[in-house]
């Protein structure tokens, strides 16, 4: 990587917790192809490497993630192009869905479409006062697909979570805690701090008791997700097939309300 | 040319790092308008990221602090099917109540005259309320039908606790200013000729604290209206307290009170 070029990712070792922390402030850490690409490399290393435990992924203080990198995609034209567009792009968070070791996510500010897909890709959240998580999708005439329909229905239940779906409706910090979707609210000003004892707390465990631990619990919420989540990418690359998709991303991209036709 | 027949609808200057933003339609008794109160909630939120900004007082020009909602202004748009009262609360009213209770800066209220409705609403969402003997403050909601708004059924029972919460409200009984210092709503009240030299002492005060402290003991309080338990409380207490304990003011609070000085503080 040359000098000049942006870093969209940091990446910190602490003795046996490793760190990563999404490094596009002024995009409100929109999660690029390349960013996603560097993130699932890191952590993927982190998860191979012997003297990391325990991984932290964080954001800024006002953007964990905001989304997706929407100019990424609103020009593509159907759901064959969707596919091949994308679907390396998706399997990311599916990859650090997939990591052995525990990841615990530190949450402040937007954590919203492919940013709450994110957080709940990851082991467990820690949220800051002024996390915010929402899966907006369908204000732009599309679904989550990095596995929001999933992750979401399981983690607060059917009713929430098509509320939150179908309508874009956010939640603020509390109101995460209170759904089950985060394990922890802190003052923003100790976020990292916190996340960080929480990580060396999980590294004092066995490292195999602890993989175990975080497997076995995943087995629990994790039955079926691999089938939901195809069923849900299908669904999502099908709707580039539509016109609703195109005016949904380019009235995101213009900053102005959509006009939805059906078709 | 909008944008001064907005401004003019509140005052908004500046000084000496205080914001003091003024209701101006003494003719209406400072009646609040979707403009004067957008523009409010707008200028609160940007005083909060503003660092030349430490204290914000809020006060009302001519004889009232305010008359509470346009009622001229909402039975014409009533008429013309323009108006819905939730709706309007959520989109003017409900935003500069939210921007006052969580803009971490002291607000000072200056309540010279008669608040009522939302106007008492407002003057009691501040942090601190400082009084004209003249002052009062009017639940005047249900006079019209209506329930108390604008964040009023949440601070009344606090104050007053809910049986006389309930009887202010229902019978729109008036809180005169001796009467609200009493229950503890206000904080200080004072001949109206002495109001300016008693909120210039109360700012100067403020001004001496570091900012941090001001702002995190607001959020704590805050927080501790909506907590669920004292372990969540002291738990609350205890993390912001590990922020404040590696700031530069504290360290400058311990060594100037150890030294026996007048400490100088940062704000960092």
């Amino acid at each position: 990587m040359s000098a000049t070029e942006p870093i969209d990712v940091l990446i910190e070792r602490d003795g046996a917790v490793g760190l990563v922390t999404l490094n596009r402030p002024q995009a409100l850490n929109a999660l690029s192809m390349p960013l996603m690409k560097a993130l699932a490399g890191a952590l993927e290393k982190f998860d191979a490497d012997p003297e990391i435990r325990v991984m932290i992924v964080a954001g800024s203080a006002r953007a964990f993630a905001a989304g997706a990198d929407i100019n990424e995609m609103k020009d593509i034209k159907d759901a064959i192009a969707a596919e091949t567009a994308l679907s390396k792009h998706l399997a990311a968070w599916d990859r650090i869905g997939k990591l052995k070791k525990p990841v615990v996510a530190a949450v402040s500010g937007f954590a919203l479409g492919g940013g709450c897909e994110l957080a709940m890709a990851c082991d467990l959240i820690l949220a800051s006062e002024t996390a915010v998580f929402g899966q907006p999708e369908i204000l732009i005439g599309v679904i989550p697909g990095a596995g929001g329909t999933q992750r979401l229905t399981k983690a607060v239940g059917k009713a929430l979570a098509m509320d939150m779906i179908l309508t874009g409706r956010r939640l603020t910090a509390r109101e995460a805690l209170a759904a089950g979707l985060v394990a922890r609210v802190v003052a923003p000003e100790v976020l990292l701090e916190e996340a960080k004892k929480t990580a060396r707390e999980i590294a004092k465990a066995s490292p195999l008791a602890a993989q175990a631990a975080k497997a076995a619990a995943n087995a629990a919420v994790d039955r079926q997700l691999d089938a939901g989540l195809a069923r849900e990418r299908e669904l999502f690359y099908r709707l580039f097939d539509s016109n609703d998709q195109k005016e949904g991303m380019r009235a995101f991209a213009e900053k102005r309300s959509p006009a939805f036709t059906g078709k | 040319m909008s944008n001064q027949a907005i401004a003019a609808e509140f005052l908004s200057e500046t000084k000496n790092a205080v914001l003091t933003l003024t209701l101006n339609r003494p003719d209406a008794l400072n009646a609040l308008t979707g403009t004067m109160l957008k523009g409010l909630a707008d200028a609160v939120s940007k005083a909060g990221r503003d660092k030349a900004v430490r204290v914000i007082v809020i006060a009302g020009a001519g004889r009232a602090f305010s008359a509470g909602a346009d009622l001229g202004d909402v039975k014409k748009r009533m008429a013309s099917g323009k108006f819905e009262h939730g709706e309007e609360l959520r989109k003017a009213f409900n935003p500069l109540i939210l921007a006052i209770r969580r803009v971490e800066k002291p607000v000072i209220a200056v309540v010279q005259g008669t608040a009522a409705g939302a106007g008492a609403s407002l003057a009691l969402a501040c942090d601190l309320k400082i009084c004209a003997m003249e002052a009062k403050f009017l639940n005047a909601f249900s006079k019209v039908g209506l329930n108390p708004d604008s964040g009023m059924t949440w601070v009344l029972p606090r104050a007053l606790g809910l049986s006389l919460a309930l009887e202010h409200a229902w019978l729109s009984k008036p809180i005169p200013s001796g009467e609200a210092l009493r229950f503890g709503l206000v904080n200080r009240v004072v001949a109206a000729a002495d109001l300016p030299a008693a909120v210039d002492e109360l700012v100067a005060s403020l001004l001496a604290v570091p900012p941090l402290a001001l702002a995190l003991t607001k959020r704590a309080m805050n927080r501790s209206l909506e907590a669920p338990s004292l372990e969540d409380q002291l738990e609350t207490e205890a993390q912001l307290q590990s922020f404040l304990g590696k700031t530069k003011d504290h360290a400058e609070g311990v060594a100037s009170f150890l030294e026996k000085r007048a400490p100088k503080f940062t704000g960092e």
